[in-house]
C-alpha cells in the first residue's frame, strides 16, 4: 500500500459520508462489509522522517463515522471478548456511528482508564480485530472494522473538547496500597484502587512518569503529551506518585509494608533488563539495545541535541536487530536522528514479525530496508573498538517451533559483511533483578519474571504483581489487564 | 527534597558536597552510589559513589571532579538549592568481611568512593594500608581522614609535588612483595590507574577488587550502557557490580566504550564554555553601557 496523503482521505470520506449518512439506520449487513475501510491519515513519509511529530495524525468526525458505519453489529461480539479489558466495542462504536462521541467516550471509560495510549499502541489485528465479522466477510484481517483508530478517535475527541471527567472516588477508607512502576498496569492499578477509595502512591524509578510509555514507545507513535495528560487524571483523582524511588534499593519490598504502613503493594516494575545475542563484538563502541537507545532518545530528549545533555551516538548506517515493536521504533528513531541507512535485520520472514502491522508499514514507506530471513554472526570493530561491519548470516524457515512459528534454519557458508556504524539489539527484555535480588521470599520462575496465581498475587501476602515484570516482554494492554486483574484483587483484600 | 546542606571545594577541580537524602542514607553501604541530574528536562544522568553518609542527619556526601557540562553546572550549585534528580542508593554493597591484610588504593577522585569501604573494612578488623595518589598535590584530598582510618598509610603524587613521587602501582608492588602479602587489594580510581594496579598484583596472585565507573542512563539495570566483559562474560555495573575482580576486568575494551562520546562532549562542552563566555561578555558590555 502505498501513501495517500491526509487531505486525499478525508475528501474521499466525505464523498462517502454523503453518500451513506441518510442511511446510516437502514443499511444491511452486506451493505456495511462492502464500505471500504478508512485508512488512518498520517504524515508524508518524506517530512516525517525528519520529525518528531505522530505519525498517524487521526481520523477526521467524517472518517470515523463512516468508519464506525462498517461495523454489522453482529451477535457474535468477538472484539469484546478478544479485548483484554473488555471495552464494549460493538455499544461505542454505535455510539460513534450515530455521531454521539460524548456517549461513546463514556462507554470506553468504563472499562479503560486510557484509551487515547491503547488507540495508538495496542496490536489490535492479534486482538478485538482479530475475528472481525467485517474483517472476516472480506477475507481480510486488514478490513476489520478498524476498532483502535476509533478509540483513538473518541479519546482526542474528549480531551480536545475539554471534557475529560475524572472519574468519582468513593468515600476515603484509610487503607493504603503502594504501586511500584508507573507503567500501564500500575497506572491502571492506581486509578482501580483509588475510585475503591483507598489511599495510593505510585513509586517510579526514573524522574519521569509514565514507565515504557515515556522512555521506550518514541514520540512519534505515542505523544507524551498524552500520557501526561492520562496521568494528570489520576493525580486529579488523588494519586499520589514519587519519582525517583527504586523500589528494592531505595526502599526494601518489605519496609513498604511492615515500616511505611501500606497494606498491599502492587508491583509494576516492567521487564526492565535487556537481552544481548551473546555474539562476537557486541561490547563494541556503537552497539545499543534498544532501550539505551530509545531511552537516550525518549526520555532523556536526546532527539533535540541542541538542548539535552544526553548525547546520541552518530551513525550514518545502524542495523537493528529484532522484528518487533522495539526494534521498529529504534529503527525510525535512527533514522529521525539522521542515518543515512537503516536496516531492520530479522531471522524469519515478515509474515513472522511480531510488529504491529502499521508499524512495519510505516517504517517502509519512511526508507527502513527489511533484510529478513538475515541474522548477525558477529559485530566487526575497526581499531579503536568501534563498529565498522556486522558479518551476517542467512536463514531460510524449517518446521514451525513451540511458539507455532517456522523456525529459522542457518544456510551454512552463507555469511556476508554488512557495512553498519551502529548496531541496536532490540531481541526482548529479561526481568529485572533489583526487587528479586533484596526479597528473597519472592518467587520467579527460570527466567526471573515473578510467579503469580490467577488472581496476580504473588507469593507473599499482600504483594501483587502483574505486566511485563509476570509476562515477560508483551504489549501495554496486556499489563493493563493484568493490572485491571490485580486491582480487583487487592480492593477484595481490602474491603 | 535533596538540598544541598554543605559545600566545599576540595580542591581546583573537586567539590564535595553533603546532601539532604535521608532514605539514601538509611539504607546505602559502602560500595554503592547514586545518580543525579542537574536539570530534569535535559541534563544527563551521571552516576557518582556515596562516600559518606550520615543517617541522624539524613544525608550523604558526595565527592565529584568536573569533567564535563552536568559536574561544572553542579559545582555551581550553592548551599540550599535542591537537586533535581537524586536517585539511589543502587549497585551491590561491597562484601565486607574480615580478610587480614587489605592494602587500599584510591586514585585522584577514587579516594572519595574508596573511604566508605575503607571504613567498613576497618570496623569488622582487618589491617588497613592505604595508598592515596594523583597526578598533582592539587587533586590530594582526604589526606586526614583517610591517614585516621589506616594503619599505614602513603600519599604519593605523580609529578612529585607532595608526598612520594611514584605512581600509585609502585607501593602497591612493595606491598605486594612483603611476606606475607596482603590478602586482597582494592584499587579504585581512573580506569587506566586500575588496569596497571590489576596487573600489578596479578604475577602475586593478591586478588584484587575494582570499583567500576562507566557510563550509565537508568543505574537500575534497563538499558546496558554500563556493561562490562568480565571474565568472558556480560556483566551490568549498575547491577552486577560495581565492584567485580579486578583481574577478569576487560579494561580495554571498558575504556573504548568509556569514550563513546568523547568527541560530542567535547564540541558540547566547548560551545557551552564559548555561551558562557560570550553571556560573561554580555553582561559586562551591560555594565558597560
Amino acid at each position: 500500500m502505498s501513501y495517500i496523503p491526509a487531505d486525499q482521505l478525508s475528501k474521499e470520506a466525505h464523498k462517502l459520508y454523503e453518500e451513506i449518512y441518510p442511511f446510516k439506520d437502514t443499511l444491511k449487513t452486506k451493505d456495511r462489509i462492502k464500505i471500504p475501510v478508512m485508512e488512518m491519515p498520517s504524515q508524508d513519509p518524506d517530512i516525517r522522517r525528519g520529525n518528531l511529530d505522530e505519525v498517524a495524525i487521526g481520523y477526521t468526525a467524517e472518517e470515523a463515522m463512516v468508519e464506525a458505519m462498517r461495523c454489522t453489529q453482529c451477535p457474535k461480539q468477538s472484539c469484546l471478548s478478544n479485548c483484554p479489558v473488555n471495552i464494549d466495542i460493538p455499544l461505542f462504536i454505535g455510539h460513534v456511528a450515530q455521531g454521539e462521541f460524548q456517549k461513546a467516550a463514556d462507554v470506553i471509560k468504563e472499562s479503560s482508564m486510557l484509551p487515547a495510549i491503547c488507540g495508538r499502541v495496542c496490536p489490535q489485528e492479534t486482538q478485538c480485530q482479530r475475528d472481525c465479522t467485517v474483517g472476516k466477510a472480506n477475507k481480510d484481517v486488514g478490513k476489520a472494522v478498524a476498532i483502535g483508530r476509533l478509540e483513538r478517535f473518541i479519546a482526542d475527541w474528549e480531551r480536545e473538547n475539554g471534557s475529560v471527567k475524572i472519574p468519582k472516588v468513593e468515600a476515603e477508607t484509610g487503607k493504603r496500597v503502594a504501586i511500584v512502576g508507573s507503567g500501564p498496569a500500575g497506572l491502571v492499578v492506581a486509578a482501580d484502587v483509588r475510585r475503591k477509595g483507598h489511599s495510593v502512591t505510585v513509586f517510579e524509578a526514573f524522574h519521569k512518569l509514565g514507565g515504557v510509555m515515556r522512555y521506550g514507545i518514541p514520540e512519534f507513535r505515542l505523544p507524551n503529551s498524552i500520557v501526561d495528560q492520562e496521568i494528570n487524571v489520576l493525580k486529579k483523582m488523588g494519586v499520589e506518585f514519587k519519582t525517583n524511588y527504586v523500589v528494592g534499593r531505595t526502599r526494601k519490598l518489605t519496609d513498604l509494608i511492615e515500616k511505611d504502613g501500606f497494606d498491599s503493594v502492587f508491583l509494576g516494575t516492567g521487564a526492565g533488563l535487556p537481552i544481548f545475542l551473546g555474539i562476537e563484538g557486541e561490547s563494541l563502541v556503537g552497539v545499543f539495545s534498544a532501550n539505551e537507545y530509545l531511552t537516550r532518545s525518549n526520555l532523556m530528549g536526546a532527539f533535540d541535541q541542541e538542548h539535552s545533555d544526553t548525547p546520541i551516538y552518530p551513525a550514518n548506517t545502524v542495523a537493528v536487530l529484532g522484528g518487533g515493536n522495539v526494534a521498529m521504533d529504534s529503527a525510525r528513531m535512527a533514522l529521525r536522528l539522521g542515518a543515512k541507512k537503516v536496516y531492520v535485520v530479522y531471522r524469519r520472514t515478515e509474515v513472522e514479525m511480531p510488529a504491529r502491522n502499521e508499524e512495519i508499514e510505516h517504517a517502509k514507506e519512511e526508507g527502513i530496508e527489511f533484510h529478513f530471513l538475515q541474522n548477525a554472526k558477529r559485530i566487526i570493530g575497526d581499531e579503536n573498538g568501534k563498529v565498522k561491519a556486522m558479518e551476517c548470516l542467512r536463514y531460510e524457515l524449517g518446521e514451525p517451533d513451540e511458539s507455532g512459528r517456522r523456525r529459522p534454519v542457518v544456510i551454512k557458508g552463507s555469511e556476508f559483511i554488512l557495512d553498519v556504524e551502529s548496531v541496536i539489539v532490540a531481541i526482548g527484555n529479561g526481568s529485572n533483578p533489583l526487587i528479586s535480588q533484596t526479597t528473597p521470599n519472592l518467587i520467579t520462575n527460570k527466567w526471573g519474571n515473578i510467579t503469580v496465581n490467577e488472581d496476580q498475587k504473588t507469593s507473599m501476602n499482600r504483594i501483587y504483581a502483574g505486566g511485563d515484570i509476570v509476562l515477560g516482554a508483551a504489549t501495554v494492554i496486556l499489563a493493563m489487564g493484568e493490572g485491571r486483574r490485580a486491582a480487583t484483587s487487592i480492593n477484595n483484600l481490602l474491603a | 527534597m535533596n538540598k544541598i546542606l554543605f559545600k566545599k571545594q576540595l580542591s581546583k577541580d573537586v567539590f564535595m558536597m553533603r546532601l539532604e537524602a535521608p532514605l539514601i542514607a538509611e539504607e546505602r553501604l559502602a560500595g554503592q552510589f547514586i545518580i543525579l541530574q542537574v536539570n530534569n528536562d535535559y541534563g544527563e544522568r551521571i552516576p557518582l559513589t556515596i562516600a559518606d553518609a550520615d543517617k541522624k542527619e539524613g544525608s550523604i556526601t558526595i565527592i565529584f571532579q568536573v569533567v564535563g557540562k552536568t559536574t561544572l553546572e553542579l559545582s555551581k550549585f550553592d548551599v540550599g538549592r535542591n537537586i533535581p534528580t537524586l536517585v539511589g542508593p543502587l549497585g551491590k554493597p561491597t562484601h565486607i568481611r574480615n580478610y587480614g591484610t587489605v592494602v587500599c588504593v584510591g586514585g585522584g577522585i577514587g579516594i572519595a568512593p574508596l573511604h566508605p569501604i575503607v571504613q567498613a573494612l576497618k570496623e569488622v578488623g582487618n589491617k588497613i594500608i592505604t595508598i592515596i595518589g594523583a597526578r598533582t598535590k592539587d587533586l590530594i584530598f582526604w589526606e586526614d581522614e583517610m591517614r585516621a582510618i589506616s594503619d599505614e598509610f602513603i600519599v604519593c603524587t605523580d609529578d612529585g609535588s607532595y608526598g612520594r613521587k611514584a605512581l600509585v602501582t609502585e607501593p602497591l608492588k612493595e606491598f605486594c612483595e612483603r611476606d606475607p602479602k596482603p590478602e586482597l587489594a582494592i584499587a579504585i580510581g581512573p580506569p587506566i590507574m586500575m588496569k596497571f594496579c590489576v596487573e600489578t598484583t596479578r604475577p602475586f596472585g593478591v586478588s584484587t577488587q575494582v570499583s567500576l565507573n562507566t557510563i550509565m542512563v537508568d543505574g537500575t539495570g534497563m538499558c546496558g550502557g554500563c556493561r562490562v566483559n568480565i571474565g568472558g562474560e556480560v556483566k551490568f555495573v549498575c547491577v552486577d557490580g560495581p565492584e567485580f575482580d579486578g583481574h577478569k576486568v576487560d579494561f580495554d575494551n571498558m575504556i573504548a566504550r568509556l569514550n563513546s562520546y568523547k568527541e560530542i562532549e567535547q564540541h558540547k562542552h566547548k560551545c557551552y564554555m564559548d555561551s558562557l563566555v560570550e553571556t560573561k561578555q554580555n553582561e559586562y558590555s551591560k555594565e558597560m553601557k
